[in-house]
């Protein structure tokens, strides 16, 4: 396959407080290619959204990048560490919008109610480009168009509040493409939606990345959405990324056991009527008592006694692109890391 | 809009109604009248008055009559725009108050202004730097501020004003134009000698202020536009100045209209120790004297201009808060 656009190694995004140190993200790698839907899923709490903060160096204090690498390959072709950047120097701010675009999962409190959303359309495009405000007024009228919004021109004088929910989201996705970024990261762009409008903006976004050629990050504990949108999946625990693989690979021969009850979670039409969901036993730990060895041991149904708890399972190539970090393909481990 | 305007107006009519009913009504609440105190008065310093020249006195004020007598004549005189006589003066109310309340409304308009030029700026850099060093000083500080009595603060300005750098700071004007006429040399005295009272009233709402726009800022500093403001690539200083600055300075719009009368009945031991000739020190005078008319009328101008500043800052919030806006079409 091509170069990825973004590489994440190893990175680390800890949160320091005085009763002791959340390991939100705790050396998650995977690569994302142009072109392409890599999703991440996990329960809540997993560190999803701040792997993606991370990315742009956005992360809310007390928390920080504090290791690992995110590569991104620039539209000149040069790859920069982002980590490595000042948090808000010049260069991180060019990539913030210019390259990576964000949209965020509350579309209701996520513009300013004391704009109009023309206001903070323009503001994104004048700072990637030296676009006239008129210029980038009528940039914003062809953004609000190109994601639906009827009637543009009046729109983009209205403020967020006066829009429904779903338009919100569509607000959101063109603020996101103002500077054109050739990465998309959508956090849970859907979970505040109602069901139809969530197809909608799911359609919107896969819309626009065959237009644009653009990678996307998609962000979602919804294993359908998954399904429906990405290319390759990583799932993340406590965290860690635990599998990574293509998404019929996931779907169809999940390795991880956290996958795998992940999977038997899902609702289905075709169940057994009156038959139980199956859960995942026990809940997520306490972000300050992490479990010793693999974090999954205390809930995995096929724990090895006096391994698991025992060290840090090795990420095992299981085949090509589809990776599980589990003792129980140790023996596999002929390209283990 | 036009409606909501009108709305507001008349609501602003019925209430300055309402405030002249209770002045007239607290005025009158404590026992006795202006008389009994002017006859006592009279007594202590060794001179009677007789029951028949009391009931003259009592007759030409017109307190003999029922209370809504009283007030009825009162309320349709201040129509006509005449507030009536002074008891204690024995002059026109507003020959009494006259400059007072011009140079009240200057002095708080000034002690706001600085308050403002002070705390905001404070509270914004101790909510954005907060659990620094400097967010510790500056809330110490404010506490050591707020705890402070603002006159005794005057005291001690004055004493080191006088001691220090040979400065009365007491009064608005030089001994020259104390009683001149207005004019332009009169106006750039009262200039000269406005910071430091001005300063002084000023610094007993700052400490409030500082934490008030530091709770509010922190508030909005943690709100999910703040984050998408930064994912676009704005600057820090940009990102906050434009978005959490601007909500959290919204409440501030809405409490204009208290910051006048707040000034001015804060600030009347300021004013007798600092002898500024605003109306406060006027006012305990003529509570003290129970000189109705007088008191009267300078709560009545008091309520008249809270419900003005009220009224502004409901244009004010009209004018800045789309969301009111926004409401008044649907």
């Amino acid at each position: 396959m091509a170069e990825p656009i973004l590489s994440v190694r190893g990175l680390e995004t800890f949160f320091r407080a005085d009763e002791g140190t959340v390991r939100a993200v705790d050396g998650a790698s995977f690569d994302l290619h142009p072109g392409q839907t890599l999703g991440i899923v996990g329960e809540s709490g997993c560190g999803k959204s701040v792997t993606a903060r991370s990315i742009l160096r956005i992360v809310e204090r007390p928390g920080r990048v504090e290791g690992g690498e995110v590569l991104l390959r620039r539209a000149d072709g040069s790859v920069v560490d982002v980590v490595k950047l000042p948090a808000d120097g010049r260069e991180i701010r060019e990539i913030r919008g210019g390259d990576v675009g964000y949209v965020f999962q509350e579309p209701m409190s996520s513009l300013s109610s004391y704009h109009t959303i023309g206001n903070q359309l323009v503001e994104a495009v004048r700072l990637h480009s030296s676009a006239t405000k008129a210029e980038a007024r009528a940039r914003a009228i062809e953004l609000l168009r190109m994601v639906g919004i009827p009637r543009p021109e009046q729109r983009v004088d209205s403020y967020s509040f006066e829009l429904s929910g779903g338009l919100r989201q569509r607000v959101m996705i063109a603020l996101a493409l103002a500077a054109e970024p050739r990465v998309l990261i959508a956090d849970e762009p859907t979970t505040a939606l109602d069901v139809t409008t969530q197809a909608q903006i799911l359609d919107l976004i896969r819309r626009i990345q065959r237009e644009r050629n653009l990678a996307v990050i998609l962000i979602t504990h919804d294993m359908g959405v998954i399904a429906e949108m990405a290319d390759t999946v990583a799932v993340m625990y406590l965290g860690k990324v635990v599998e990574t693989g293509p998404v019929d690979a996931i779907f169809h021969a999940p390795r991880h056991p956290y996958t795998q009850s992940l999977l038997r979670s899902i609702p289905s039409v075709l169940a057994e009527p009156l038959s139980r969901l199956a859960t995942i036993s026990g809940s997520i730990p306490h972000p300050f008592a992490r479990p010793p060895g693999c974090p999954f041991h205390p809930r995995c149904d096929r724990h090895i006694r006096g391994t698991c708890e025992a060290g840090a399972p090795p990420v095992v190539e299981l085949a090509p692109g589809h990776e599980a970090r589990c003792f129980l393909y140790a023996d596999q481990a002929g390209g283990a890391r | 809009m036009v409606t909501y305007i009108l709305q507001r107006l008349g609501l602003a009519l019925v209430t300055i109604w309402a405030i002249s009913v209770v002045s007239f009504v607290i005025i009158q609440l404590p026992p006795g009248d202006f008389v009994d105190t002017y006859i006592t008065n009279l007594a202590s310093s060794g001179s009677a008055v007789g029951a028949a020249e009391a009931q003259a006195l009592r007759e030409q004020y017109g307190l003999d009559k029922p209370i809504w007598v009283q007030y009825a004549k009162w309320i349709s005189q201040i129509s006509r725009g005449d507030f009536g006589m002074s008891m204690e003066w024995g002059r026109p109310v507003l020959e009494v108050i006259g400059d007072r309340l011009w140079m009240t409304i200057v002095i708080s308009l000034a002690a706001i202004l600085i308050t403002w030029g002070i705390a905001l700026p404070i509270g914004i850099y101790s909510a954005v730097r907060q659990y620094s060093i400097a967010d510790y000083i500056f809330t110490f500080v404010g506490f050591v501020g707020l705890a402070v009595p603002n006159f005794l603060l005057a005291l001690i300005i004055m004493y080191f004003g006088f001691k220090l750098f040979d400065l009365n700071i007491g009064g608005l004007f030089s001994a020259e134009y104390q009683l001149a006429a207005w004019s332009w040399g009169k106006a750039w005295d009262m200039a000269k000698h406005l910071p430091l009272p001005a300063t002084i009233l000023a610094l007993a709402g700052t400490a409030q202020l500082i934490r008030i726009m530091r709770a509010n800022l922190l508030d909005e500093l943690r709100r999910p536009y703040v984050t998408t403001a930064r994912a676009r690539g704005l600057a820090e200083w940009r990102v906050i100045m434009k978005y959490p600055v601007r909500a959290a300075l919204n409440p501030f719009a809405s409490t204009i209209g208290y910051l006048l009368p707040f000034v001015v009945s804060g600030s009347i031991v300021v004013s007798l120790v600092l002898s500024l000739p605003t109306v406060g020190p006027l006012l305990l005078r003529s509570l003290i004297a129970q000189d109705m008319f007088l008191a009267g009328s300078i709560v009545l101008l008091l309520g008249i201009l809270t419900v003005i500043g009220t009224f502004i800052s409901d244009l004010i919030l009209m004018w800045i808060d789309p969301r009111i806006r926004a409401g008044m079409h649907g």
